[in-house]
């Protein structure tokens, strides 16, 4: 029985870990850029939260939608503001892994200034009762996470298939400048990725406060790093790969931390990146592109 | 071509003269406290710096993949010339220069570990793999035995002593030095022109029968190797190390010096890796905002000057004065005809 | 025995079934042309030879040895050297290095020596040197030599594809519309220098190209590719009057 309940909780976390790799896979689907700012759009996320609801006393019905309009925000502007120029010029791959990584540094770095560095502890934001089959018992959080993370990825799923934007996405993500010909404007487009991608996180953030009541600046580092891995096992650049990978990772972790052990789990996630990349590079759903030559 | 090969020898021999020059004026500086202890442990410093940002370089700059856990590197550097050092029970004088060489190879092999799964594919997995490497590496020296954890290492000994001020900084301008030459010579051979042809288009330099894979995971290997030979120096000039100080900020902190110094400079990197250890030292009061002055600086460097400060121009003495050489000559030249 | 053969070979992208059971054959110092409508698959046969793709199904040979499953450096070594469609020079870096990358795996010193600058450093640079200036003479481009790549006009960027081609001493190079973008004088240049390369090296040449009347004037064989498939293979003459080759160009 012990055994299923890690596999639960495992999914738990890994509904985390699947909101997120949604955001990279998304982004990464569209301008093949690993954006390594998605992580602390996370951290963003959680301090608004903290910012509505702890400092100015705020009701949660008001914070949760707020952080994710501001989260969806913040990934907007940070494309504008720091990835346009490079995506238009069609600048060198590096560049744009530099800018990421620079608005990365920068985001933990203000809050940090701004916030201060020590962690701090959120209330509780959605309180229930541990759910009862029978004698099994199952932590609220653990069911609302994957509940929710369920929900999230049926709705992106109409998004991108029935809707007209979703349909430009995935045309901009097959070949862009045909997009841009075929009358699609490809930095909307690039642009609403960013804040699906963003309100994503926003949710994630939200889940991840309700399960783990503490946030600080750095929080988004090794979070949005396993997330990473999550979309490179589902195979980077498809949306229920990142799902998949990101709910096989919370359990791989979650058995990680119960049968081998608690300190070394961040070590054996990294290990599985190295032994996907080996093994299957493309990830499982991903599918192994040529690149036209 | 005679001629070519003569000039760039000269060009060899004027550079050799000045970093000669200069080591031996620092020395004595050193030697005669004219330069305190402080001073002294900052210029070693900007020298294990150097190390650190000139294999980068390497990497980021000539190679084109982006590296975020050179510290990563360093520490493993750092924490296997230590334990040589604590455990072997021969003289520092001969157990250090051991033990830099056994830093650079055990940094080498955790290289080719993360370098193949990375390297072998095109994109951009070096970066994100890296990135992993530097959190995780610190996660296993935290909980490790003989890492003794977060607790670190302490007492390692070091080569300077209050008589003689000068040993480690000694080891670190000679092998600077040396880095920066193989740096500038491996650039400017046949695998280095293979390097460059990869950053430039990879399926074009596969196509001409180049081992792409090998190449990539051969400068990789040797940037690693050279961050681990500078933190072995790091270990033992410093003393007391624990795995905060190799985390990811200290990776940053060499990529900066990279980009703003120049990506593919060798002298750019020289030049931002000194200034960027000296200004902070000079700036503690505002130490708090140095990485995000750092983040800003990236983004705006990035998105207006991708290719860095210098981009690939490399500062040439030697050349500088052939041209200065050359101007005089003229001038002299033309008043002897206008006297005439 | 053939220099190059390729027997049913196959390749399949998703479904999508880009080329079927292509049989070619090229004989030593042969000029064959690869002709057919666009998107008929021509660039990709060149991909699967040079190894950037790896067939479904079929066999290919370079002078009776399998090369199915091989680097593309690999290839290149064993003696099959390619230009591209969309020109992909190493455009940051000299005219002369363009070629010296060509000739790295034919240079001898090692790292270590290249580290060091020892003398046998010193003399393959010099020796390399001297002849990636002597490839440049070829299309007369010796005093670019020292100018970037990306400042060459078009017409020469090409030409430079072709001579970093040749410079990996290839038996038999693939040359992918050499003559797009160039104007009649260099079309005419370019066909001299063709059969100039192909005696002054005796290597065979195969390559794919739109402008007819090159195609037409220098190939010796023709093979015809449409949707695909090889419709058509014979002389120049025989292609002409080909009804089926006629109606895949006319589309009808």
């Amino acid at each position: 029985m012990d055994f299923f309940n890690h596999i639960i909780n495992g999914l738990g976390l890994g509904s985390i870990y699947a909101l997120v790799a949604l955001g990279y896979t998304m982004v990464y689907g569209i301008v093949k850029l690993i954006n390594f700012a998605h992580g602390d759009i996370i951290m963003v996320g959680g301090y608004m939260v903290y910012l509505i609801m702890v400092k100015w006393g705020l009701p949660i019905w008001l914070a949760v939608p707020a952080s994710i309009v501001i989260c969806a925000f913040t990934g907007m502007l940070v494309e504008r503001v720091a990835y346009r120029r490079l995506l238009v010029h069609n600048a060198a791959r590096i560049s744009l892994l530099i800018t990421a990584m620079g608005v990365s540094i920068f985001l933990q770095n203000a809050f940090m200034l701004i916030f201060g560095t020590d962690p701090k502890l959120m209330p509780p934001l959605f309180q229930a009762e541990p759910f009862k089959l029978g004698s099994f018992e199952l932590a609220s959080t653990t069911v609302i996470n994957i509940v929710v993370s369920v929900i999230m990825m049926i709705g992106l799923n109409l998004l991108v298939n029935k809707t007209k934007i979703g349909k430009a996405m995935i045309a901009t993500s097959e070949d862009s400048s045909a997009a841009k010909l075929m009358g699609i404007n490809t930095n909307r487009v690039i642009s609403f990725t960013f804040a699906i991608g963003s309100a994503l996180a926003a949710v994630a953030a939200l889940l991840y406060c309700n399960t783990y009541p503490q946030i600080k600046p750095s929080m988004g580092n090794l979070l949005g790093l396993k997330a990473f891995v999550a979309a490179v096992f589902g195979g980077i650049g498809s949306i229920p790969g990142a799902m998949l990978g990101g709910y096989l990772l919370g359990v791989i972790e979650s058995l990680t931390k119960a049968y081998v052990s608690t300190t070394l789990t961040d070590a054996v996630v990294f290990g599985i990146l190295i032994i996907i990349l080996l093994v299957k590079p493309a990830g499982i759903l991903g599918k192994n592109r040529k690149e036209k030559v | 071509m005679g001629y070519l090969k003569k000039k760039t020898g000269v060009y060899y021999l004027i550079n050799a003269v000045l970093v000669f020059l200069l080591f031996f004026v620092l020395l004595n500086l050193i030697n005669n406290r004219i330069i305190n202890r402080t001073s002294t442990q900052i210029l070693t410093l900007i020298c294990i710096n150097i190390i650190l940002a000139v294999s980068l370089n390497l990497v980021t700059g000539v190679l084109g993949q982006l590296v975020l856990g050179h510290a990563g590197f360093m520490l493993v550097g750092a924490y296997t010339s230590a334990l040589f050092t604590m455990n072997i029970g021969l003289d520092l004088k001969i157990a250090f220069p051991i033990s830099l060489v056994l830093a650079g190879l055990m940094a080498a092999v955790f290289g080719v570990i993360i370098g193949i799964p990375a390297l072998r594919l095109k994109g951009d997995y070096l970066a994100i793999i890296t990135l992993g490497f530097g959190e995780i590496i610190r996660v296993i020296a935290n909980n490790l035995k003989i890492t003794n954890g977060a607790m670190g290492l302490s007492g390692i000994k070091s080569l300077s002593t209050t008589k003689n001020p000068s040993p480690m900084f000694i080891y670190a301008y000679a092998l600077a030095a040396l880095t920066v030459f193989l740096m500038f010579t491996f650039g400017r051979s046949r695998h280095g022109r293979a390097v460059i042809a990869i950053r430039e288009d990879e399926i074009a330099a596969e196509s001409m029968g180049i081992n792409t894979t090998y190449y990539k995971l051969f400068t990789f290997v040797l940037a690693a190797f050279f961050a681990g030979v500078a933190g072995g120096v790091f270990a033992h000039q410093i003393g007391v190390i624990d795995p905060s100080k190799f985390d990811f900020n200290r990776s940053v902190e060499i990529l900066i010096m990279v980009v703003l110094g120049g990506m593919g400079s060798i002298t750019g990197s020289v030049i931002s890796a000194t200034v960027l250890t000296w200004l902070p030292e000079q700036l503690r009061e505002f130490s708090k905002y140095r990485l995000l002055v750092y983040s800003i600086i990236l983004i705006l460097v990035m998105l207006f000057k991708p290719s860095g400060l210098l981009g690939r121009y490399e500062i040439s003495i030697p050349k500088f004065l052939d041209k200065l050489f050359a101007r005089i000559t003229k001038k002299t030249a033309k008043t002897k005809t206008g006297g005439a | 025995m053939h220099l190059l053969l390729t027997k049913d070979l196959s390749i399949e992208f998703g479904g999508l079934q880009a080329l079927k059971d292509l049989h070619i054959e090229i004989n030593n110092r042969e000029i064959v042309g690869l002709i057919g409508p666009n998107g008929a698959g021509k660039t990709t046969v060149f991909n699967l030879l040079t190894g950037v793709y790896l067939p479904t199904s079929g066999a290919m040979r370079l002078e009776g040895n399998s090369i199915i499953g091989k680097k593309p450096f690999e290839i290149n070594r064993s003696g099959i050297a390619r230009t591209f469609q969309n020109i992909r020079l190493f455009k940051n870096m000299t005219v002369a290095d363009n070629i010296k990358v060509s000739m790295h795996q034919n240079m001898k010193y090692n790292t270590f020596s290249a580290m060091f600058r020892l003398p046998s450093y010193w003399k393959e640079e010099k020796k390399v040197d001297i002849k990636a200036r002597e490839f440049l003479e070829i299309f007369g481009m010796e005093d670019k030599a020292d100018q970037l790549a990306c400042n060459l006009p078009y017409g020469q960027q090409r030409k430079l594809e072709i001579l970093r081609a040749l410079a990996t001493k290839p038996k038999i190079l693939l040359l992918d519309e050499p003559a797009a973008g160039m104007n009649p004088t260099e079309t005419q240049e370019l066909m001299e220098v063709i059969r100039r390369i192909r005696d002054q090296f005796n290597i065979a040449i195969l390559l794919i190209e739109h402008d007819m009347s090159l195609v037409m004037n220098i190939c010796e064989r023709l093979y015809v590719l449409d949707y695909g498939h090889l419709i058509a293979q014979g002389t120049p003459e025989e292609i002409r009057t080909n009804p089926q080759v006629i109606s895949a160009y006319l589309g009808s």
